[in-house]
């Protein structure tokens, strides 16, 4: 459960985040979604100390990750950090270590786990998210989707209770963006917690609990997919989704924009 | 003018016990130059820790700004004034070790500033704490990066080793020049000596490349 109060945060004169509030209930799944320069991805980075508060408290299963600028000592921000899985835009693998290496390295460096307990770990997270035959290569070998479901797996290896998606297809090849939205999926149905902050929204429709709308630092609004989507009481939203609509046809063939835009996103069943 | 190489054969035995000092006072300035330059480069990253970073940022700025000459003499004839009366060879290890230490310690923090930031997160992401992140994600990574100018800061440690000799060390250097004082051939002493360092400078780099090129292709 994730618990975000009245969050401020600046870089510089820049207000970035304006009092923001959210709650990722346990085993739902909250997507944020919203223009670039929005903050949604500082938000999320807030939630495990990546970036730092400045004012508001956040809450990681009940317990204050940060508060008005303070985070936790060194030692228990690590620990609630452990159980705080983070998948970035950019994967992040460990280039000098093979795949199983960068699942089963920090289950055997912050948890003590011995070896070979961790590679069997590793091995089980790896077929889990289809990278089975991938184990002993080198991260620079993967394609795009191989790699962020690598590291899907290297966050999963410390048992997660709670996971943040920066992003995590945004980097991706179009054609392997569906590879790794349904490794995502699977982990929700599984229960997981998650706040995934993407541009995808097809995703955002068939797996969102919760819709989140940011805009300039704030929540513009949020509620069930279905609403937000089909029925968004503000302007803001709208215009984010009417923008998006005009962005993809940009990219697609010329035709005449369907009553309800969305219709032509793909995804959408 | 005639070459007479009879001197430099005559003292070869000499010669190769210099060598033999040079290697060591080198290879335990290297070590210490390393371990120093690892620390110092590390400190170097965080201003935030202000006291160790001053410490470490005048460290730096002295060393770097003032002749290693200079620098051997104050721990060879300086301290003695304060009592403190070290070996020779342990004032040109010292010496030298923390001469070449300034210079690693810029390509060590250069190297870990190189490293994509995204790594560190994602180590500290997984609850690594940073000292873990550091020497688990960033530091093996950097150390690849540091091995090409880790190399010409070897040569030059090398090279610079011929300052000991000044300090009374029986080096290469020192015994090049003893055998010229009997003999009088400059010409062909001094040739000889600069071949040993040659081929010292030039083994030290195939050593370091061969380090190299098996961290690459360890890693595809």
């Amino acid at each position: 459960m994730i618990e975000i109060r009245n969050v401020y945060k600046s870089f510089g004169s820049t207000e970035v985040l304006k009092d923001v509030s959210l709650t990722v209930p346990p085993s739902r799944t909250t997507v944020v979604i919203g223009p670039s320069g929005s903050g949604k991805s500082t938000l999320l980075r807030c939630c495990n100390c990546l970036e730092t508060a400045d004012r508001g408290e956040i809450r990681i299963n009940h317990r204050t990750i940060i508060s008005d600028g303070k985070p936790l000592p060194d030692k228990e921000l690590n620990a609630l950090r452990a159980e705080t899985g983070m998948v970035f835009q950019s994967f992040n693998l460990f280039p000098h270590m093979t795949t199983v290496e960068n699942v089963m390295r920090a289950p055997v460096v912050v948890r003590g786990m011995a070896k070979a307990e961790a590679r069997e770990l590793a091995m089980e997270l790896l077929r889990k998210v289809g990278l089975g035959d991938k184990a002993d290569v080198y991260p620079s070998t993967l394609s795009g989707g191989q790699k962020q479901r690598a590291a899907i797996a290297r966050a999963l290896a410390m048992k997660p209770k709670v996971m943040l998606f920066d992003e995590p297809t945004s980097a991706l090849d179009p054609e392997l963006v569906g590879e790794v939205l349904q490794v995502m999926k699977t982990l929700a149905e599984e229960g997981m917690t998650m706040m995934v902050v993407t541009h995808e929204m097809g995703f955002a429709r068939e797996v969102a609990d919760t819709v989140v709308v940011m805009a300039d630092g704030r929540i513009v609004e949020s509620g069930p997919p279905e609403q937000i989507f089909t029925n968004p009481t503000q302007e803001r939203t709208r215009g984010f989704l009417r923008a998006l609509v005009d962005g993809h046809l940009a990219g697609a063939r010329p035709q005449p924009v369907a009553d309800d835009p969305l219709d032509a996103l793909p995804g959408n069943h | 003018m005639t070459l007479d190489f009879a001197p430099v054969w005559g003292g070869l035995p000499e010669l190769l016990k210099g060598t033999v000092v040079t290697i060591e006072v080198t290879a335990a300035a290297f070590l210490l130059s390393a371990v120093l330059g690892l620390l110092v480069g590390i400190i170097r990253l965080n201003p935030a820790r202000r006291v160790l970073y001053g410490i470490a940022s005048a460290y730096v700025a002295f060393i770097r700004g003032t002749p290693l000459l200079v620098q051997l003499f104050l721990l060879f004839f300086g301290l003695p004034q304060f009592g403190i009366l070290l070996p020779a060879m342990l004032c040109g290890v010292i010496g030298l070790g923390i001469y070449s230490g300034s210079y690693v310690s810029e390509v060590v923090r250069g190297a870990i500033q190189s490293i994509d930031r995204g790594q560190m997160e994602a180590a500290r992401s997984l609850g690594m704490s940073y000292r873990e992140a550091m020497w688990e994600v960033v530091l093996p990574q950097a150390f690849r990066r540091m091995l090409p100018p880790l190399g010409n800061e070897t040569i030059a440690l090398i090279k610079n080793s011929a300052l000991v000799s000044l300090l009374t060390i029986d080096d290469v250097m020192r015994e090049g020049q003893r055998i010229i004082s009997t003999s009088f051939r400059a010409l062909e002493v001094y040739i000889a000596v600069a071949l040993i360092y040659f081929v010292l400078t030039n083994a030290a780099t195939w050593i370091l490349r061969q380090l190299e090129k098996r961290m690459t292709v360890e890693r595809g």
